[in-house]
């Protein structure tokens, strides 16, 4: 038994000629939360959807709890026992939430699917609390809902699998400042009381601060630095980490030697 | 369409008397059919010559709305009072001659993502020079020379002006948007989310260039934003909206390490900072207003952890700070923030 | 959404004018349809009775739309046709749909070479004209009403199977698929509990279109006097047996059943495009 929740050895993965995901490795242990930072085209979203299994890897591998994770499941008591290591929260909570089901039907679909033979009402209840939902939103579809209400609901989904690993894909980015407090909270609490290791897929450092133990940066499709979050902030080492450092607004901040910065890297 | 295009200039038309910004909105109210209270609120705001104002604000708050207004940009169906001038005219009560003329000639705007808003089907060149000759306030081979001219100050080359949409990269695409919107000459610029689409360091280099431009053009910026970072980071003076009303305006530096808004005060400590210690956020709890619901009192008693009777019932001025009258916030407990963020 | 409908050209011109016009083609289509379910009940007069002494009579208070060369009233015939003129189009619609969605689906679904298969094998049907195959094939089968039907189920199948094809593959990109596929759900499940749904309301206003233009082909057989056998009352039949009654002067039993199928088909067609207006309109 591997004290690491989530292993990723040596992922591959290329388009075209274009290498996303070059060699790219990483562990993250029970219970921890690891950042993956980058910019567009760094290849972070198409690492982690290689962990999820919407994506294929040319080569390398995804452990979790030391088992491999197939490339494809065959059957359904496979389909859900993939299911239950590694769940998902998107970034767009207007787009990853089918328009015509209601809150709880959401929940109660996953719940059939894993758990057939448990109390439902009482479940959905528990779910619905533990995301700060009242029941009230229970009967409401996701165009009543708000940006913030709607990422509650897909993180009470996804917590209705009780995975081993949740894949946060920028999941505060499209939310507002105050908005995405709240989520940011939520997700620390929930951390908290069910141990389940976080890959937090960001492009912003101060969020990767705010939630994440250990960090690794990317760009354009490999590893550049990885280390303690608080260790890689503190003191970049790799000059790119520094560069995405320097360019995060603030008081005396300096555009122009960062586009200085940014041309000469 | 039966009289030519407008000869003059509205900048010339200016009565020094009335204005000297290049931007003042006074008293702005915007009411949208089916909704129970304004979607703009009483906005006061004005922008100099070459100054650089950003407006901040959450989505729905009506910066959107507001930066618009300066283009006459309103939705269908909207009843407005207050005033918008801009270089001294009154925007509001243009006939559409001189509105083509003001958005051609003396406001430019850009956008969020500039993907959207160029026709994939037209090579950039097309896209620079067809709003000035189609007014016909520039003959082609002269709008020739100054895209050219403008493509090279945003750091592109002329080659760019026979390339489509598609082959070149969003940032590169957002540089030929501001090519673009200096094509006019603008007295003034109006910026929306124009860094929100893209990467930290992609934004640096556009905030660089505009800052640059601005000053070289001397072009007056309203720069509408979420980031109250950036915000801070850029700008001379910062209004602060919530739920259709300007919260609190004043100095960037003086509003932000003392602001005198509750709701600035909780944005602030609701950021993911690098610098902030570690641990949990200051969240606001509660979501802004619906347009659905009337509101009488301060918009944002109902989240405010200082909120009192009074603030449910009485909608509060804006006052400005006792030793600063440009720093103004529309609170009835002020006094109650004074020196420290408040804890939230 | 960027799918497309697919129309024939004449008939792509009327386009739901406004309210008006798309609440008299309801009304229109509910009309004929429920005329055609009571046709036994509402008919004065045995639609096959002859009465050759009152051949091609004017409208008259006992037949209000008068009689044709053989003596029989054409107000009945027109009633008892409708039955045969609608219930046609009908099983051509419900299963090119049912065939067309499930091919569809799976060509979008999967990708691969399941979809070149199915894409390279609707577009042989496709350049197959629909008529020429329900010929073809009634002359194999002879004369009924199944013949017909199904030779245009499997013309009308691509229109179907195309758009759906299209929708699927839209709606497949959205992230709400992904995470169904994530929480372990099965492709049959997603696809039939959360896509079929959401494009549901575009791929019936293809096939309400649909309904228009199977009628008119139908018609069309049946005046050539291929698939409904010769007593049967038809709209389509009706125009072909009319045509003896023009030669002598009396077009009157002809143009009826004209008129009943040139209305019908734009009914369908105005309403089939202004459900498809609505739901273009409110996927954001």
């Amino acid at each position: 038994m591997s004290e690491h929740v989530l292993e990723a050895v040596g992922l591959h993965r290329a388009f075209a000629d274009v290498r996303a995901v070059d060699d790219v490795s990483f562990t993250l242990p029970e219970g921890g939360s690891l950042g993956i930072v980058g910019e567009s085209g760094s290849g972070k979203t198409t690492t982690a959807r290689i962990i999820v299994g919407l994506e294929r890897a040319d080569a390398g591998q995804v452990r979790v709890r030391g088992r491999e994770r197939g490339a494809r499941s065959r059957g359904r008591a496979q389909r859900l026992a993939r299911a239950r290591e590694v769940q998902m929260v998107f970034q767009d909570p207007y787009l990853s939430l089918d328009p015509r089901t209601s809150v709880e039907d959401v929940l109660r679909e996953t719940l059939r699917l894993h758990f057939p033979r448990t109390d439902h009402d009482r479940r959905v209840r528990e779910l619905l609390d533990q995301v700060g939902l009242g029941t009230r939103a229970a009967d409401a579809r996701p165009r009543q809902l708000s940006g913030g209400q709607r990422q509650r609901v897909a993180i009470a989904r996804v917590l209705a699998v009780e995975p081993a690993v949740l894949v946060l894909d920028e999941a505060v980015a499209a939310l507002d400042v105050s908005v995405q407090a709240q989520i940011l909270n939520l997700l620390a609490d929930i951390r908290e009381e069910t141990r389940i290791g976080y890959l937090f897929i960001t492009h912003d450092l101060g969020v990767v601060r705010c939630v994440t133990d250990e960090v690794i940066v990317m760009r354009q499709g490999r590893v550049v630095e990885a280390g303690p979050t608080a260790e890689v902030l503190a003191a970049p080492q790799h000059p790119y980490t520094r560069l995405l450092l320097e360019s995060v607004p603030r008081p005396g901040w300096d555009p122009e030697a960062i586009a200085a910065a940014r041309r000469a890297l | 369409m039966n009289e030519g295009p407008m000869k003059e200039d509205p900048m010339n038309a200016v009565d020094p008397a009335t204005s000297t910004y290049t931007l003042d909105i006074q008293g702005l109210r915007i009411s949208l059919p089916g909704t129970a209270r304004p979607v703009l609120d009483g906005i006061d705001l004005h922008v100099g010559a070459g100054e650089t104002v950003a407006l901040v604000g959450e989505s729905g708050s009506g910066k959107t709305l507001t930066s618009r207004s300066a283009l006459n940009l309103l939705p269908p169906g909207a009843t407005v009072e207050g005033a918008v001038r801009v270089g001294g005219q009154d925007v509001l009560t243009m006939n559409a001659d001189q509105l083509r003329a003001l958005r051609t000639n003396t406001v430019a705007m850009i956008f969020q993502d500039p993907r959207a808003a160029l026709n994939p089907l037209r090579r950039i060149g097309d896209f620079l020079i067809e709003s000035v000759t189609l007014t016909r306030s520039m003959s082609r081979p002269d709008a020739t020379a100054r895209a050219t001219e403008l493509l090279q100050a945003v750091g592109l080359d002329a080659s760019a002006l026979h390339k489509y949409p598609g082959q070149v990269s969003g940032g590169m695409l957002q540089r030929v948007m501001i090519a673009a919107a200096l094509m006019g000459d603008p007295a003034l610029l109006l910026a929306d989310e124009p860094t929100t689409a893209l990467d930290v360091t992609t934004q640096a280099e556009v905030i660089a260039l505009l800052t640059e431009l601005r000053e070289r053009f001397g072009t007056g910026l309203l720069f509408v934003t979420h980031d109250l970072d950036l915000a801070a980071a850029i700008s001379d003076r910062v209004y602060v909206m919530y739920a259709g009303r300007i919260a609190e305006s004043g100095p960037a530096q003086v509003l932000f390490a003392q602001p005198r808004h509750p709701y600035t005060a909780a944005l602030l400590a609701s950021t993911p900072r690098l610098e902030a210690p570690a641990g949990r956020l200051a969240a606001i709890d509660g979501q802004p207003p619906d347009l659905r619901q009337e509101s009488h009192g301060c918009p944002f008693a109902a989240r405010c952890p200082l909120a009192m009777e009074i603030c449910e019932r009485q909608a509060p001025e804006p006052l400005h700070a006792p030793d600063l009258p440009d720093h103004r916030a529309a609170c009835h407990h002020t006094d109650r923030l004074e020196g420290s963020p408040v804890d939230v | 959404m960027t799918a497309v409908l697919t129309r024939r050209p004449g008939l792509s011109r009327i386009r739901a004018a406004g309210p008006p016009l798309y609440l008299i083609c309801l009304a229109f289509v509910a009309l004929v349809t429920t005329a055609a379910l009571l046709a036994s009940w509402l008919a004065p007069y045995d639609p096959n009775v002859v009465d050759l002494g009152n051949a091609m009579a004017a409208p008259s208070a006992e037949h209000w739309l008068g009689v044709d060369a053989a003596g029989r009233d054409t107000l009945s015939r027109l009633l008892l046709g409708a039955r045969t003129s609608l219930l046609g189009p009908l099983g051509v619609v419900v299963f090119s749909t049912l065939a067309g969605v499930a091919v569809g689906m799976a060509a979008g679904w999967r990708g691969g070479w399941l979809d070149s298969v199915l894409s390279r094998s609707t577009e042989l049907v496709f350049a197959f004209p629909g008529m020429l195959l329900a010929i073809l094939i009634i002359a194999v089968y002879g004369e009924g009403l199944l013949a017909p039907v199904v030779a245009l189920s499997i013309a009308y199948l691509p229109y179907v199977s195309r758009l759906t094809r299209s929708l699927v593959l839209a709606e497949r990109k959205r992230p709400y698929v992904n995470a169904y596929q994530v929480q372990g759900h099965s492709a049959l499940q997603i696809c039939l509990r959360h896509i079929l749904p959401n494009i549901a309301p575009v791929v019936l206003a293809q096939s309400t279109i649909n309904f228009g233009y199977a009628l008119m082909d139908l018609a069309g057989l049946s005046f050539l006097g291929l698939g409904i056998p010769a007593l049967t009352p038809d709209w389509g039949r009706m125009v072909f047996d009319g045509q003896t009654a023009i030669q002598h002067g009396y077009p009157l039993s002809a143009i009826w059943p004209c008129v009943f199928i040139v209305l019908t088909v734009v009914a369908f067609n105005v309403v089939g495009e202004r459900w498809a207006d609505h739901v273009a309109r409110r996927t954001p």
